[in-house]
């Protein structure tokens, strides 16, 4: 049977605001576990929370990055549950007047575009943090009341493939705006997707599962792909798919049931009595649209437009604001006359190198001066490929200028036809079996004698040049 | 010579005159506790918190011209147990200050060691719903004090305290003040800073004065209002001198009587009284008019909704986890569950479940969100008679004090001791309960004055001249 698979992503995010959402208390990630607790957030009797106006604006700012309409008009509900992370056993939240609703974000799929709905975006405090020990758990205040922003898709994704695209695409847009550090691993940015599958062509939505506890977006991708055959088996078997929420369990590559609650949960949302409404100004919101910086989906259509990159290119290079800055800078300025070149550069051996640091590409010790300069060398055939890859790293590692580590390392090319004839007059004499075959038609007697030649020149001749000198050479003998 | 007996302002005047001191008024006050607090039962006494122990505590203890001040046990007060009277709470010695004591304190005021009486987490109209035993009537010791703030009002009232702070959500402060023959304030919501009062009902809650006399009043409400930001909901509107509101002066004052307010259920002694003091304010030259609240039948169902609905959420954090009581459990729901089970009385058990019902799914729109609205309605009752009107004027209480246990068994009867307060808090308006008379048998009948939010000033104007032409308020009870 075929069916049309409909996933629907839920994004938790950190705002990295300084201080947490209602109270004073510093947001840092990784502190001593209690060490960034004061009455409010530890819920004690009697404290209050005071909203952290910045967490409004940086709500405000990723809401209009997504295309959402802010309200004019919004408040915070109580959503009421027992549990020992949540020291007021109520989370501050936002019910049925959010800060923002109907938006999209565009992602793009093999050069095609998809318009994402975004169903909305609201502000919320987060919980603490459980350790299990053998015998005890503990609980660990510091993240409760770091605020949350939380993003709902619409559910128009159908492929896992689909999900990691618009959740790179909503990563990389985030971090464009500064207001998140998006990081899976410390835990700002979680998500968790509502799945289900309907036969192809039907209108209503197959039964559903909820998915947790995915740690990255491999993960996600993963868990999707298992729901799918795990959710297609049981219908061609005739069988009813279960509501639930199901655990990804990294380890066995599987999702299965979460210990079932009792009962369903109620959460007795209500208007939180503690906070006044927040009314929002069109000023304020305009005010705020201002500083929303190019967003990497304009950035990728511009760079395909403006330095003739490819989709994939392109999107590689904007990945990061900072990386796209850097390498914004690098094509600007390259004054070579194969801008193909520093492309090329940027997304192979460069991206390399921070991929393999885990950073951006600006955050290498490179200036784009210098880079610019390396692969200004290369065009120039001053280097060869392979050194220039030896002088990047080091120019990584050291923060010197490529030039002097050249010089240093004896590692500029020798192109000059006056000093390589020597060195092939010398190979031609001493390798006359290969120059015959080669002269009898075998081409591969020609890499031979080039090769021989590099070796002469311990790796610095022009191989380029070497093998039209040789050829050249041979055939007018 | 018996300071205890003295008003606030006397006191301050005597230590200004160096005609006494801190200590004097304090050891004064002691021996007044230790010969009559037996009876009265309006301090909570924990274990570790015997009459030898120091008393009090501040900061600011030298501070000449203040005088100490009791305080109900809701109201945080750092290095002293703040139980709400609750067993749940047991032994919870807050880490800070609520704004309010933080306000004393700059003011040099000390604050008593001995934490006032109330029904459980303020869930009451009698102070019987208390850890520690009901608090009694002074006079009438076979009599409630009303509640929640009975001990409050019962230990000003007896002389056991110079002043002392209560909080009011549907009467609390009002109501005993009534009861006991003492002067009563609930501020205008957001006058006073909620910061450091334990939560009962958040959009009702409020901090005020409970006092021998309307200048006490007034002395206080100028050192514990104003804007603070650790309250959102606090208010930045400036606060006038109310020292200066006391004016014995009620001419041209246009007061309304809401007709809704005089039907079945008042007491007829109660009404007689009441009508006596407002003939009393037009003698001195304020005139009556009987006006319409129309929505006043719904105050008390709208009240007991809301109410409930926001403690069942506020007390949803004590669960043995942080602090207070924990039962036993071998899993964290069965802790949980043994924990509130043990940990809350009847009474709070009873709110809790009445509001996590009304915010239910399926049932909010039907009752919670109803009542949020008919509260905007009630609201507006007051908006217009306020067009025409300076205050409103009602009886406190349909009837005097009770006797002790005579409601405990019908919860209903109890909400209803509060019909005339609770509109109030629904509406978020400032009123005081004056003394201004007793019943045959010797009960003291209040007198609620109400007036537009943020007019306390109006309040003490007309309070100050009745009390200044009367002398309900002078009238001591034998303990």
């Amino acid at each position: 049977m075929e069916y049309e698979v409909v996933i629907g992503l839920e994004v938790h995010l950190h705002l990295n605001t300084k201080t947490k959402a209602f109270c004073g208390c510093k947001a840092e990630f990784g502190k001593e576990p209690n060490t960034q607790v004061c009455p409010v957030c530890l819920g004690f009797p009697g404290s209050l929370p005071v909203f952290n106006k910045t967490v409004l604006d940086y709500a405000i700012k990723a809401a209009l990055a997504l295309n959402c309409k802010v309200q004019e008009y919004t408040k915070f509900d109580r959503k009421n549950y027992f549990y020992p992370d949540l020291p007021k056993n109520y989370q501050i939240s936002q019910y049925d007047l959010p800060l923002s609703k109907e938006g999209f974000l565009d992602i793009d799929l093999d050069g095609k575009n998809k318009r994402i709905g975004i169903t909305r975006v609201h502000m919320e405090e987060d919980a603490g943090k459980l350790i299990h020990r053998e015998k005890v758990s503990l609980v660990d205040f510091n993240r409760t009341g770091i605020p949350l922003l939380e993003i709902v898709s619409d559910p128009h994704l159908n492929s896992p493939q689909e999900a990691y695209e618009y959740l790179s695409t909503l990563k990389s847009t985030i971090q464009y705006l500064d207001v998140s550090d998006c990081d899976m691993e410390k835990g700002s940015l979680r998500c968790d997707a509502n799945i289900s599958l309907r036969k192809a062509g039907e209108k209503e939505l197959g039964r559903k599962t909820e998915l947790k506890n995915m740690n990255s977006f491999k993960a996600v991708k993963g868990a999707l792909s298992f729901e799918i055959q795990r959710q297609e088996g049981l219908l061609d078997e005739g069988k009813n798919i279960v509501q639930e929420t199901r655990l990804w369990d990294p380890g066995a590559q599987e999702t299965a049931p979460m210990r079932a609650k009792e009962g369903a949960q109620d959460y007795r949302y209500f208007p939180e009595p503690d906070l006044p409404p927040l009314i929002i100004s069109k000023e304020k919101i305009e005010e705020i649209r201002k500083t929303i910086p190019e967003l990497p989906k304009q950035k990728f259509l511009r760079f395909i437009k403006d330095y003739g990159l490819s989709a994939y290119d392109a999107k590689i290079l904007v990945a990061s604001k900072k990386g796209a800055d850097f390498a914004e800078e690098c094509m600007r300025e390259y004054r070579g006359s194969d801008k193909k070149m520093i492309v090329n550069w940027l997304i192979g051996p460069v991206s390399s190198e921070a991929n393999a640091k885990n950073c951006a590409i600006s955050d290498l010790k490179v200036a784009a001066k210098d880079l610019i300069e390396l692969v200004g060398f290369i065009e120039k055939d001053e280097i060869s490929n392979l050194s220039a890859k030896v002088v990047l790293t080091e120019m990584i590692n050291s923060g010197l200028p490529a030039l002097k580590i050249m010089k240093e390392n004896n590692l500029i090319q020798i192109s000059d036809a006056k000093a390589l004839n020597a060195i092939i007059e010398e190979v031609i004499k001493e390798n006359e079996k290969s120059v015959n075959d080669f002269k009898s038609g075998k081409e591969a007697a020609l890499m031979f004698l080039v090769g021989q030649a590099m070796k002469k020149s311990a790796g610095k001749a022009n191989p380029k040049t070497v093998k039209k000198m040789i050829k050249g050479r041979l055939a007018n003998a | 010579m018996e300071l205890y007996k003295l008003t606030a302002h006397e006191l301050i005047k005597k230590l200004k005159n160096k005609e006494t001191s801190a200590q004097e008024i304090l050891s004064s006050l002691t021996i007044r506790i230790k010969e009559i607090d037996s009876k009265v039962n309006g301090y909570v006494r924990r274990s570790k918190e015997n009459m030898d122990s120091p008393l009090v505590r501040s900061e600011n203890d030298s501070h000449s011209g203040t005088v100490p001040i009791s305080v109900k046990d809701n109201i945080c007060t750092e290095g002293l147990n703040t139980e709400c009277c609750s067993k749940i709470l047991g032994g919870f010695n807050p880490p800070y200050d609520a704004t309010v004591i933080k306000k004393l304190k700059e003011a040099g005021m000390p604050i008593f060691g001995l934490k006032t009486n109330m029904d459980e987490f303020a869930f009451g109209s009698s102070t019987e719903n208390s850890s520690f035993g009901p608090t009694h009537n002074p006079w009438n010791l076979e009599c409630v004090p009303g509640g929640s703030s009975g001990g409050s009002a019962a230990v000003v009232s007896a002389d056991e305290a110079i002043w002392a702070l209560g909080s009011d959500t549907g009467g609390s402060i009002r109501q005993p003040a009534a009861f006991c023959g003492v002067v009563g304030l609930k501020p205008t919501y957001g006058r006073v800073s909620r910061y450091g009062l334990i939560a009962f009902a958040s959009s009702l809650d409020q901090i005020g004065p409970i006092t021998k006399d309307v200048e006490d009043c007034a002395l206080l409400m100028n050192i514990i209002s104003g804007y603070d930001p650790n309250d959102s909901t606090s208010s930045d509107t400036d606060v006038p001198d109310y020292a200066k509101a006391l004016v014995n002066d009620v001419k041209g004052i246009k007061i309304g009587i809401p007709k809704e307010y005089f039907v079945q259920g008042l007491d007829p002694e109660v009404k007689s009284i009441i009508e006596e003091a407002i003939n009393k304010l037009k003698t001195l030259g304020a005139s009556s008019k009987e006006v319409s609240l129309p929505h006043t039948q719904y105050a008390v169902p709208v009240y007991y909704i809301i109410a409930t609905a926001e403690a069942s959420s506020n007390l949803a954090r004590f669960d043995g986890v942080q602090y207070g009581f924990r039962s036993g459990g071998l899993t964290l729901i069965e802790m949980y569950k043994k924990t509130r089970q043990e940990g809350f009385g009847e009474e709070a058990k009873r709110r809790i479940i009445l509001g996590a019902f009304s915010l239910s799914h399926g049932y909010y729109d039907a009752y919670y969100l109803r009542a949020l609205k008919v509260r905007t309605l009630i609201k507006q009752d007051f908006d217009a008679v306020f067009k025409d009107f300076d205050c409103i004027i009602t009886p406190t209480s349909p009837t005097a004090a009770f006797k002790i246990g005579e409601k405990v068994a019908d919860p209903l009867k109890m909400y209803l001791s509060d019909i005339y307060t609770i509109s109030v808090n629904l509406a978020g308006l400032p009123a005081v309960s004056i003394p201004c008379g007793f019943t045959k048998k010797g009960l003291p009948v209040g007198l609620q004055i109400l007036a537009k939010p943020f007019n306390e000033e109006m309040l003490f104007r007309v309070a100050h001249t009745y009390e200044e032409n009367s002398e309900w308020h002078k009238m001591k009870p034998k303990v």
